[in-house]
């Protein structure tokens, strides 16, 4: 883009003082020099030629200051990575997702060691719940001291329930790919659950509040998958391949839910 | 000697910074009531509209303002009634960031990470409200100098005092320059000479802000608000200025100061002031 610069003679009237100038003409050269850093550079050269005076009192001005400046403390330039790292999740989820990964951990070691789970691998039963947990405490009154602060920014809302959801399953899945690899479970079979837990932790959060649906489908898990199964020793049907496609269904619904109703993460009843 | 890179415009004031306002009042409301619960409401039939000022919110405890506050700062939804905040209706349901964006809050409870530092977290806040990327180092600083914490703003936040940490949550609340700024009990565990201070700094801000402050100390309302609001039991009993206040009340009622007596007068009115307590 080609800018039209001032004249040599309005810059170097400028530097003496702009007392042969029009006041229109000061008036635009000033709002020129702020937006142009080669008119700036041009005046600069000017007031060394035209008004050594100036010049003299610049110089003075700065050696003045020099020491000050040299004493003040400058901004740190270098952010603590935890820092930036709040912009996904807040730090008091970090203890939870150190858990969640622990958890991971035991149930591989406990499949590993196979100790009387028979066929059953652990990892695949616990898949389903453990990212609802970190959803819940990214979104939790009792563990973040901030929510009510972080419920009335425009920021706040479903775009940052999908933020620290996203950073959640970003721990969790990993972990859970390790495990599922290990133990030779089907990638689809605890996957698809898991996703499927997760968006409904919010799909029902947005209703009665993130925290207590998490609480809810957690235990419902528990009553309906993992004590029949750990009880019988046989896999649950819901875990098997045949009941994939349910898991797919209950995903697209959960998903549709949120989507639909973007404005209930933004209020203080969606941290209960 | 150059700074910075090149911008070709011209113009140094924008369109945007002289155009005028769509609407009359920054925080207008109608009939307003807020469901506390499953019974109670905390603002039962509220008519109210502040404009650019500082606005004192008094009232009893359990009157109603920190739902009033909150309902004002979008967290909680109106149950009745219309809201407008800045000539935009926001009673239904909806994000409302453009609204949001405008608003500092500053909650009863100012809840905040311990181990972060007081630029840390301002700048954290500032990145929650959207302030774009550029502007939120200027930005911070500028909060943290306004409430005088530039000399501890690298230090982490637990290691300030109840005071300090309150001028903290001053600083989250104004560092997106909201044209709405409302503060829930903020002078609570400042010094007196750091309350002088706050109370200059609201002055500075009613200039072209509307300030609503809640609190239960009648003289923070004296000394800095142009507008009291006297709220009880859901409901507004008095607007109007602090000399009114002051000549609402006479010798018979209960108080220290002329403002405390114009108090008690206006909530012992019929069907107010139950109780001893």
């Amino acid at each position: 883009m080609s800018v039209e610069h001032a004249s040599m003679r309005i810059i170097e009237g400028y530097a003496r003082g702009g007392t042969d100038l029009a006041a229109d003409e000061v008036w635009a050269l000033e709002a020129h020099l702020e937006a142009c850093r080669v008119c700036r550079d041009r005046l600069s050269a000017a007031v060394d030629a035209e008004a050594p005076a100036v010049a003299s009192l610049v110089d003075t001005v700065w050696s003045g200051l020099e020491p000050h400046l040299a004493a003040t403390a400058t901004m740190p330039r270098r952010r603590r990575w935890w820092a930036r790292l709040s912009r996904w999740m807040t730090p008091t989820m970090v203890p939870w997702l150190a858990m969640v990964v622990s958890v991971t951990l035991l149930a591989l070691l406990l499949d590993l060691v196979d100790t009387g789970t028979g066929e059953v691998s652990l990892v695949l039963l616990f898949a389903p719940v453990l990212p609802v947990l970190g959803v819940a405490a990214s979104w939790s009154r009792g563990l973040d001291p901030a929510y009510e602060l972080t419920a009335s920014v425009p920021r706040a809302g479903l775009y940052l329930v999908l933020r620290r959801t996203a950073s959640v399953l970003g721990v969790v899945v990993p972990a859970l790919l390790v495990g599922g690899w290990v133990t030779g479970v089907m990638v689809a079979q605890w996957l698809l659950p898991c996703l499927a837990f997760t968006a409904t932790t919010l799909a029902l959060g947005g209703v009665v509040g993130v925290t207590r649906a998490a609480v809810v489908l957690a235990a419902v898990w528990v009553a309906v998958v993992v004590a029949p199964t750990l009880a019988t020793s046989r896999t649950a049907f819901a875990l098997q391949t045949g009941g994939l496609p349910v898991w797919g269904l209950i995903l697209a619904l959960g998903i549709g839910v949120v989507i639909a109703r973007p404005g209930a993460y933004s209020v203080l009843g969606a941290h209960r | 000697m150059t700074i910075g890179k090149d911008h070709h415009m011209t113009s140094a004031v924008s369109a945007a910074d002289i155009a005028p306002t769509a609407y009359a009042w920054e925080i207008r409301a109608a009939g307003l009531k807020v469901r506390v619960g499953r019974k109670r409401m905390a603002v039962d039939g509220l008519d109210l509209s502040l404009g650019t000022g500082v606005h004192g919110l008094l009232g009893p405890n359990g009157a109603g303002k920190t739902t009033l506050i909150r309902t004002l700062a979008t967290v909680l939804r109106p149950t009745e009634g219309t809201l407008e905040l800045l000539g935009e209706s926001v009673g239904g349901m909806g994000e409302h960031r453009a609204v949001r964006r405008r608003i500092g809050y500053l909650p009863q409870e100012f809840g905040y990470y311990k181990r972060f530092t007081v630029r840390e977290f301002v700048e954290y806040m500032a990145w929650l409200k959207e302030v774009p990327k550029a502007e939120i180092p200027a930005a911070v600083q500028r909060a943290v100098e306004r409430v005088g914490l530039a000399d501890r703003a690298d230090e982490r936040m637990k290691a300030l005092s109840g005071g300090m940490v309150r001028r903290v949550g001053i600083a989250q609340a104004i560092v997106n320059d909201p044209t709405i700024l409302l503060l829930d009990e903020p002078t609570v565990g400042l010094d007196p000479a750091q309350r002088l201070r706050f109370r200059e700094l609201l002055q500075e801000l009613g200039t072209d802000t509307c300030v609503l402050v809640s609190t239960h100390l009648v003289e923070d309302v004296a000394a800095a608000c142009t507008d009291v609001v006297l709220f009880a039991e859901g409901r507004l009993v008095f607007q109007g200025t602090p000399d009114e206040l002051a000549a609402a009340g006479g010798p018979e009622h209960v108080g220290d100061s002329p403002l405390e007596r114009g108090y008690s007068a206006l909530l012992q009115g019929p069907g107010q002031g139950r109780g001893a307590w």
